[in-house]
């Protein structure tokens, strides 16, 4: 189960000397990346409409009209301009929820990944650093980490602390570290035999110096885009608790606990589920075209 | 080869170790059996009583050795809210949640291996864009809203499938599918470097040059090279995949251990949810290394190397 460092194709090792490259090269390295680039604008107005909510939605997304219950989307018989999207079993626009849900899920996202983005890059780089017992131990945590279904750890560790969104965060942040930590690890190994960081140690330089000063800094770019997919995986699965009824609670709108809420009403009215998870999905499909675009811009030849 | 297996089998034990450990600590090191147990108004008396009574004031260790050796009997008390051994309930509910991981990989290798090995062989072609843009989409879509579109589709529109529910081969179409839908990107991916980077191997290069016909080129020669990257992955994806059929069975209302471990959670009756999480975790370490067991059988370069 263990990979050794020898098995491990790392880029680190490969890397051409970078050759200085003009401004125009740049941006027309970014042209290639139409994608990516477009991802990374649609993210931008989901971020915004989710950041200016109060702002642009057209309703209070907990306010109830009950004369207008599960009213269909605008464009259907029998809806209004009032709520485009329609409305849900108790009359709360829909379009309005969509776009304050998305608070929760970026929110929820955004903070666990830096969780687990920060606990998995100091594991991975005190493995692959030390080596020895250090990363069998380490290794060995991962692999039971991985064996369980993400899924699972997380629904089992909410469970017992209960739902909240501090909760979700910190479970969600505490069971995602093992991809960050397993990249980390295999990265590290192959800069700690290079020249400046054997030059550093025959300088006397002290561990941690190595590892912040020389190490750390040679490795974010596979940080930032694991990170970046990783929002997408979290988001899904923040989600799917909340889909639950495990993650956030209603009232609060969360696309989550909507697709939940809907799938009860999913014989008449479809557009109550059909809406939030479309969010979830144009909203993680856009993360994932960012992340691999980023990939693709800072370092063609990562393997992730 | 013995020390290989040898090895192996170290790694087994320290991770079923750390398994039990995780799941111990779960339940008593995060949590309080005694304040989960107890309904809020309960006294301070009442909690010691209980403590006692539970053995939960004795050291951790003590009472993770007694969890230790009731679990490896198969013993993991009884359930808190249905008056039955944990044990019992949860391995009732494995069949349908196995069946449902096979036919999910089944969907997920038909989708992913012809698409795979066209992709591969017709690079930057219709067929490629085509696979990596169902490829990327299939990614970013939450198989349970993808579940809960079909149920609206056919079950509800169409009225041609059964939108929940255990039995017959109709239940089996839309959740199969869903979880294929979620393995196959991941596999189809696969598929295609492994193929690519078999075409450009020297054994390659002589069966053309041998006169091989193509077709029996790419059958033959590169595909079953291909495979071994291919049954790697899948195999260490098994968790994924069970996370899947996790995800997938609660959508349909599939009688799975899911199903239970959800409930049991809503019920707060955490011994039939540790005793899932134990078994399904332990289900996936011994797939696990049998897969790595079986690569090292078929490659002999990994047993010497790993």
């Amino acid at each position: 189960m263990a990979v050794g460092p020898s098995a491990t194709v790392t880029t680190a090792g490969l890397q051409a000397p970078a050759a200085p490259e003009s401004a125009g090269a740049a941006w027309r390295r970014l042209g290639r990346l139409k994608w990516g680039v477009g991802g990374a604008a649609v993210f931008l107005v989901v971020v915004l409409s989710a950041v200016l909510a109060p702002v642009i939605s057209p309703h209070d997304p907990l306010s109830v009209d009950i004369r207008h219950r599960m009213a269909p989307p605008a464009w259907m018989d029998g809806g209004t301009r009032q709520h485009l999207l329609g409305t849900d079993q108790i009359g709360r626009d829909l379009l309005s929820r969509v776009i304050w849900g998305g608070r929760v899920s970026l929110v929820v996202g955004v903070s666990a990944v830096l969780l687990s983005a920060t606990i998995g890059v100091l594991f991975g780089l005190a493995a692959g650093y030390f080596a020895g017992r250090v990363d069998w131990s380490i290794m060995t945590l991962i692999n039971v980490m991985l064996t369980f279904p993400f899924v699972l750890l997380a629904l089992a560790v909410i469970a017992v602390l209960g739902p909240s969104v501090p909760n979700m965060i910190m479970v969600l942040g505490a069971t995602g570290w093992p991809v960050y930590a397993r990249i980390i690890r295999a990265e590290t190994f192959a800069l700690r035999e290079r020249e400046f960081v054997v030059a550093a140690r025959a300088l006397g330089m002290s561990h941690l110096r190595i590892i912040f000063g020389q190490i750390l800094p040679n490795l974010i770019s596979p940080i930032v885009v694991v990170a970046t997919l990783q929002i997408a995986q979290v988001i899904i699965l923040e989600s799917f608790l909340s889909f639950l009824g495990l993650g956030v609670q209603p009232p609060t709108p969360a696309w989550g606990n909507m697709l939940g809420e809907g799938r009860v009403y999913m014989l008449n009215s479809w557009w109550i589920a059909a809406f939030p998870g479309l969010a979830i999905f144009i909203t993680t499909l856009v993360i994932n075209l960012m992340g691999n675009g980023l990939r693709d811009w800072l370092d063609p030849h990562m393997k992730l | 080869m013995r020390r290989y297996l040898i090895r192996q089998l170290v790694q087994l034990v320290v991770v079923i170790l750390g398994i039990s450990i995780l799941a111990f600590s779960i339940l008593h090191i995060i949590g309080d059996p005694v304040t989960l147990l107890l309904p809020q108004n309960a006294g301070k008396e009442e909690y010691i009583r209980y403590k006692h009574l539970m053995g939960l004031d004795q050291p951790i260790w003590v009472q993770y050795w007694k969890f230790a050796t009731g679990a490896v009997q198969g013993d993991f008390g009884r359930s808190w809210y249905g008056n039955a051994p944990a044990f019992r309930l949860v391995v009732d509910r494995m069949p349908p949640t196995i069946y449902l991981t096979l036919a999910g990989l089944g969907v997920a290798l038909l989708i992913a291996l012809p698409l795979g090995v066209l992709a591969a062989l017709k690079r930057h072609s219709f067929v490629d864009t085509l696979c990596t843009l169902l490829a990327v989409a299939g990614q970013a879509m939450p198989i349970f809203w993808l579940g809960i579109m079909l149920i609206i589709i056919f079950a509800v529109r169409l009225r041609l499938l059964p939108a929940s529910g255990y039995g017959t081969w109709q239940n089996f179409i839309m959740p199969a599918f869903c979880l294929g839908a979620f393995l196959a990107p991941i596999t189809m991916r696969l598929v295609r470097s492994g193929i690519i980077e078999v075409m450009n191997m020297e054994f390659i290069k002589t069966a053309r040059a041998k006169g091989v016909a193509e077709r029996m080129v790419v059958v033959k020669h590169a595909f079953r090279n291909a495979c071994i990257p291919v049954i790697t992955v899948l195999g260490l994806q098994f968790g994924q995949l069970l996370g899947g059929a996790f995800i997938t069975e609660t959508v349909f209302a599939w009688p799975g251990v899911a199903t239970l471990t959800v409930d049991s959670i809503r019920n707060q009756d955490f011994p039939v949810v540790q005793c899932a999480v134990v078994l399904l975790a332990l289900i996936i370490v011994i797939v696990n290394a049998f897969v790595d067991l079986l690569v090292g059988l078929i490659d002999p370069r990994i047993r010497a190397g790993a």
